[in-house]
């Protein structure tokens, strides 16, 4: 399994054909905490860079795009009776939804964990 | 001669703990009255007016019945009077003090205005009375809409939109049925950073996918992002101008220039259009459609103390797409246009967005204010507009990081960040100070280009004197930010009540009130 980032501080892990999304440690971290996360219908297919989940905190809504193209499989249902998991868990119970991935290539322009921590501290 | 020795003392006596204040037995503290929810005073045995017994009849309702109380709370007419003025003491309001909450302000509400709307040819009116008993009322829609089509320099207005997003919707709409007209869908609306956040919501909301511009470091629309995006799937782009970073987009003419090439439309949010009035016409800006706020820039209540009013100005290209009903001249009387027409003006409307004609009582209201302050009096309403932002903008520049301070004069809105607070002080301490001062909190974290940013609208109505007073707070509080003192991450110490939990209000919102036995019962 891989772990890839975006410049959005989504992180994406990838297993076979199927991708977990979520926003990163120093994302939830920005935002405060979180009160509400709307997450897409499973089936729902969306290309690189859509806009695939809401995440609002008490300072702002937020848009959480998606990081490469694919079929919604599964979404983490906890998140909507306990949002306060993207606070306390990011990068793992914190997960927002599954892809089926349409074009594994679309990961090779993202960041890996070296290059995203880079990334923040040039924030 | 008799000497009292006895009685009360006349002086103040020294008390040597001061620090420490007593509680109250009731919770009240002097003028401050605690009041609890309508629902946990009065009883149901209790009422305003004395209805006669109803007459004992047999009850045919079966089970269908009611058994429980209906759970209407009962007051007598002085304890309900009590009720809401103890509310009403707990609240701010424009006629208490400066309200300066960027783009959403209050400004005064002039006193003529409410004479002239609440005149009983006015207030009285039915809408629908026969035409020719409304003849005045049509000629004020008539006349106000003549003035705000000169002020902008545009071809046509839509009166009935009833609030800015509420216009923002009708300029979309008709922008477009203007495409389809032609044969040309287009899917894409472009919204700057620097724009109002009701744009991207009204855009989402007419079924257009929306899509950010970036805004320069100055603060203003990246022109060229902006043009690299545009092409054949863009519908529009919606511009706030002034932007919600309290400056003019300069390069407004050639951005409309570079849209209508691409076949496109501008939508300008005309919210703050009081910076402006009476010096810039959005019309040769090239600007299709513009909402005007008639609570703001023409001083009609808002924000609770009255509807909102959304006036949509439109260019001749979208004029015959305009929404029903308007109101024409023809000759000497005025006449009420419900259906589409011939003529150039609403040809081919796109529908109605309101059951009449929009918010009467504002119209009458901004139709006094134009009138009372006539043309020379409006140009000075932006002068005196961008002047107050400014004072407030330099008089707090030095304690407070001003990021587009440097772009040079802000327009009427004052822009700072967070930036120089001591660790772990933030934009809401200061927010919250300041109720402790005794002002309502500007607008906070808005617009999001800027880190905690604190959006300060003073408006023209406010003198010099007002203006001293919420700097003189804000500086302290900036002091007090900057230089760490924990006291002010209590505020506010002297509201009724203290800093609540945001988050858990919005994580476990209780929406609805129920009566203790239930809810201890649910537990």
């Amino acid at each position: 399994m891989s772990r890839y980032f975006t410049d959005e501080h989504e992180w994406i892990d990838v297993e076979g054909e199927i991708a977990t999304v979520g926003i990163t440690d120093y994302a939830q971290e920005q935002l405060g905490d979180i009160v509400f996360v709307e997450l897409p219908a499973e089936g729902t297919t969306f290309e690189k860079g859509d806009d695939a989940a809401v995440v609002e905190s008490v300072k702002a809504a937020s848009d959480v795009y998606a990081p490469i193209s694919g079929e919604v499989v599964e979404t983490n249902g906890a998140l909507e009776d306990e949002p306060a998991l993207v606070n306390s868990d990011a990068e793992e119970d914190g997960w927002f939804f599954k892809l089926r991935v349409t074009d594994a290539s679309e990961l090779e322009g993202l960041m890996n964990d070296a290059a995203y921590k880079k990334f923040v501290a040039s924030l | 001669m008799t000497m009292l020795k006895e009685g009360r003392p006349t002086a103040p006596q020294a008390v040597t703990e001061t620090a420490s204040i007593p509680a109250t037995a009731t919770g009240n503290r002097a003028l401050m009255l605690e009041e609890a929810l309508i629902f946990e005073i009065g009883s149901t045995d209790t009422t305003g007016v004395d209805l006669a017994d109803a007459p004992k009849v047999e009850s045919r309702l079966g089970n269908l019945a009611r058994a429980d109380s209906i759970g209407l709370p009962g007051l007598s007419e002085q304890e309900t009077v009590r009720h809401y003025t103890r509310l009403s003491r707990q609240n701010y309001a424009i006629d208490l003090g400066l309200f300066p909450l960027g783009s959403c302000t209050m400004k005064h509400n002039p006193r003529l205005n409410e004479k002239v709307a609440r005149m009983p040819g006015f207030a009285d009116l039915h809408p629908l009375s026969p035409q020719s008993t409304v003849q005045g009322a049509l000629a004020v829609i008539h006349e106000l809409a003549e003035w705000l089509v000169k002020l902008t320099g545009m071809h046509s207005v839509a009166m009935s939109p009833k609030a800015g997003a509420h216009g923002e919707l009708c300029g979309l709409l008709a922008i477009r049925a203007a495409l389809e007209a032609r044969g040309d869908a287009r899917s894409v609306i472009l919204v700057p950073e620097s724009a109002h956040g009701t744009n991207p919501a009204t855009a989402a909301f007419c079924g257009y996918k929306v899509e950010d511009i970036p805004a320069t470091p100055d603060g203003r629309v990246d022109r060229a992002a902006l043009k690299a995006r545009l092409g054949p799937d863009v519908a529009a782009v919606m511009i706030t101008n002034p932007n919600t970073c309290g400056l003019f987009e300069r390069d407004m003419k050639t951005i409309s220039e570079a849209v209508h090439a691409a076949g496109a439309f501008v939508y300008c949010d005309g919210a703050n259009f009081n910076a402006i009035v009476g010096r810039v016409r959005p019309g040769d800006l090239g600007v299709d459609a513009m909402h005007i706020n008639l609570h703001k820039t023409f001083s009609t209540p808002h924000g609770g103390g009255g509807p909102g009013s959304g006036p949509v100005v439109l260019s001749q290209a979208l004029t015959p797409f305009a929404p029903l009903p308007f109101v024409e001249r023809q000759g000497d009387k005025f006449v009420l246009i419900e259906e589409e027409t011939a003529d150039e003006h609403h040809a081919a409307s796109f529908g109605r967005m309101v059951a009449f004609h929009g918010q009467m009582g504002m119209f009458t209201r901004a139709l006094t204010y134009i009138l009372s302050h006539g043309a020379d009096g409006l140009r000075q309403v932006a002068s005196d507009a961008v002047l107050n932002a400014n004072y407030i903008l330099r008089s707090l520049d030095d304690v407070l990081d001003a990021p587009f301070g440097s772009s040079g004069p802000c327009m009427h809105e004052a822009l700072f960040s967070d930036k120089g607070l001591a660790e772990g002080f933030t934009t809401l301490d200061i927010a919250k100070g300041l109720i402790d001062e005794g002002f309502h909190p500007m607008t906070m974290y808005f617009p999001l280009v800027v880190h905690g940013a604190m959006l300060v609208e003073p408006t023209e109505t406010e003198s010099k004197a007002a203006l001293d007073q919420f700097i003189l707070a804000l500086r302290s509080l900036a002091g007090r930010a900057k230089a760490g003192d924990e006291a002010l991450k209590g505020a506010p110490y002297f509201a009724p009540r203290r800093r609540l939990d945001e988050t858990l209000a919005a994580r476990k919102p209780v929406l609805t009130w129920t009566e203790p036995t239930q809810a201890e019962a649910a537990e």
